[in-house]
């Protein structure tokens, strides 16, 4: 019992990942059709944020000594303000290019902060010591679970519940509500569009930041390639729960999280390395029987 | 005085004229139409008269002001609305955001837009659909919920593309009743684009009649049905959908 238990806890503490994740990604695909690469390298840069202005290896100076109630705010808003740069510097000026053009943009764009990153730091994965409290057990029902584990949880849960309260009742997420089922629509009809291309840029990056910090309290070190695993389950998220649909993305990003620590829990030790190849199959199968998604999105449907 | 008008407009584009030197004059609290055969220029026209396209010659005033350089969102800021063809909704909100959206468009706050957009459903009829979700409704229910949006913020001009298109003479009756309330009691200015060429004679004080981007005749109903050159050109182009628009017209 306490076995599955704590089965449950990990599937729903990955799922909550991948599904921050990929609602990070769907937001900015519903507003601009904008598949957003560099995603992944705003959750690196997150991180590293932490370390200015040192580039030494041993590291967490000046922020990541921050007590733990300005630390994350700071993050997240060094994510969001990455990712509201990028719009303005970048993808501004690709708005009325192709969603291919975008998405090719989009690499670029995580290439040069991956890059940037790399030449401050150097690609060793450097060990920092974040929220270092979290990592206490506690007791759940019997089962034993890291701290970390149940705030993820929680912390998801609650910005989704946040998200949804945010966009169905605020006049930002009105906007962007509309915006995103039809940008050009919205703005005939006086939606003020740069403020709501911007605020999902705002919310996507701190939503990367989210994900950096729970990366980072959980493995304890801060490294370049650190989003891009999470950012490729996420994309895949995106993609199964209906591109443009957020909430096809968090269902889509907490099967994808059940399906990870199912096939880890039940395939044999010698299969296990190849756990993701057999995630991915399942994706295949999925996308073979249901090529528009769980949740058919926005972004399948003809625009005006 | 108040009027929107279009001022010998064209639109000229890679050696095609889609519009040629086109006058047309709306009034408030009257209803003009606008009517002509498949690819006449109907659409084009309440495109320019909207800042969808930019006319080539010619301007578009709006009591005395030109209107030809702003954009559609500054159009719909000065009081000139218009609806779409197939009605266009957010189809993925309930018909209440629908009309909310249009008034925070227009700079109301919040409250103030809610307020407005649930006097405007009743206004059109609909008030029970307000949470319903847009793309849920019936043809005709749509259609309303477009006219709704088009009257948020009172505009003194709304254009209504094709709102009758796929409706039973019942419903477009309805609708006639609706248009006529909004000319009547709102005090707008209407134009009404319209296949249903008996729809229009009824309801229009003023018709203009478009051919290949020129107004070939312009007056009121009784006029145009005395017409040879409307006649002319609705015979011209029989094969399309414009055959029963003739028996209307007998």
């Amino acid at each position: 019992m306490t076995a599955i238990l704590q089965t449950v806890f990990d599937a729903l503490s990955l799922g909550s990942l991948y599904a921050l994740g990929a609602l990070g990604i769907a937001l900015i695909f519903g507003v601009m059709r904008l598949v957003n690469f560099a995603h992944g390298d705003v959750i690196a840069f997150s991180i590293f944020a932490l370390l200015w202005p040192s580039t030494d290896v041993v590291a967490a100076v000046v922020a990541g000594n921050l007590p733990w109630f300005l630390l994350i705010p700071f993050v997240l808003a060094m994510g969001a303000g990455l990712s509201v740069l990028a719009e303005i510097v970048v993808f501004r000026r690709f708005r009325n290019a192709s969603p291919a053009t975008m998405m090719i943009a989009s690499f670029a764009l995580g290439f040069v902060i991956r890059y940037f990153l790399l030449m401050l730091f150097s690609s060793r994965p450097k060990s920092i010591s974040l929220l270092p409290a979290l990592s206490q057990p506690v007791e759940v029902l019997g089962a034993r679970i890291p701290l970390l584990q149940l705030i993820t949880i929680l912390t998801t849960i609650a910005i989704l519940f946040g998200l949804t309260a945010f966009l169905k009742r605020s006049r930002f997420g009105l906007e962007m509500r509309a915006a995103a089922e039809n940008f050009t629509m919205a703005r005939v009809l006086g939606v003020r569009a740069n403020r709501v291309i911007m605020g999902a840029f705002a919310l996507s990056g701190a939503l990367a930041a989210a994900i950096a910090l729970i990366l980072g309290s959980q493995t304890g070190t801060a490294d370049i390639q650190m989003g891009t695993n999470v950012m490729l389950m996420a994309f895949i998220a995106t993609v199964i729960g209906g591109l443009g649909s957020l909430p096809g993305a968090v269902i889509a990003g907490f099967l994808l999280g059940a399906a990870s620590v199912a096939m880890q829990v039940s395939l044999s030790i010698d299969a296990r390395p190849f756990r993701d190849a057999f995630v991915y199959g399942a994706v295949i199968l999925v996308l073979i029987f249901r090529p528009q998604g769980l949740l058919a999105g926005r972004g399948t449907k003809e625009r005006v | 005085m108040n009027r929107l008008s279009a001022d010998r407009v064209t639109v000229a584009f890679d050696g095609l004229t889609a519009l040629s030197e086109v006058d047309l004059e709306v009034t408030p609290g009257r209803i003009t139409g606008l009517i002509g055969p498949n690819g006449a220029g109907k659409t084009t026209l309440v495109n320019v008269l909207t800042g969808f396209q930019k006319p080539t010659g010619g301007a578009v005033t709006l009591n005395g002001t030109n209107l030809s350089a702003l954009e559609p969102h500054e159009v719909r800021r000065q009081g000139v609305a218009r609806t779409f063809q197939g009605g266009r909704l957010f189809r993925d909100l309930p018909v209440i955001d629908n009309l909310e959206v249009t008034g925070v468009g227009l700079g109301k706050s919040r409250a103030a837009a809610i307020a407005e957009a649930e006097e405007m459903l009743a206004w059109v009829g609909i008030a029970p659909l307000a949470d319903r979700i847009a793309g849920t409704l019936p043809y005709t229910d749509e259609r309303r919920v477009a006219i709704g949006r088009a009257l948020m913020g009172r505009p003194g001009f709304v254009l209504l593309d094709e709102p009758a298109a796929g409706m039973s003479a019942q419903e477009a009756d309805e609708l006639a009743h609706l248009v006529r309330r909004i000319a009547g009691e709102m005090g707008c200015g209407v134009l009404l684009i319209e296949h249903n060429v008996g729809l229009v004679l009824e309801l229009c004080d003023h018709i203009v009649v478009l051919d290949s981007g020129a107004v070939i005749e312009a007056g009121d109903p009784a006029a145009i049905r005395g017409s040879e050159k409307v006649r002319h050109a609705y015979m011209g182009t029989a094969a399309d959908t414009d055959l029963p628009v003739l028996e209307v017209m007998e």
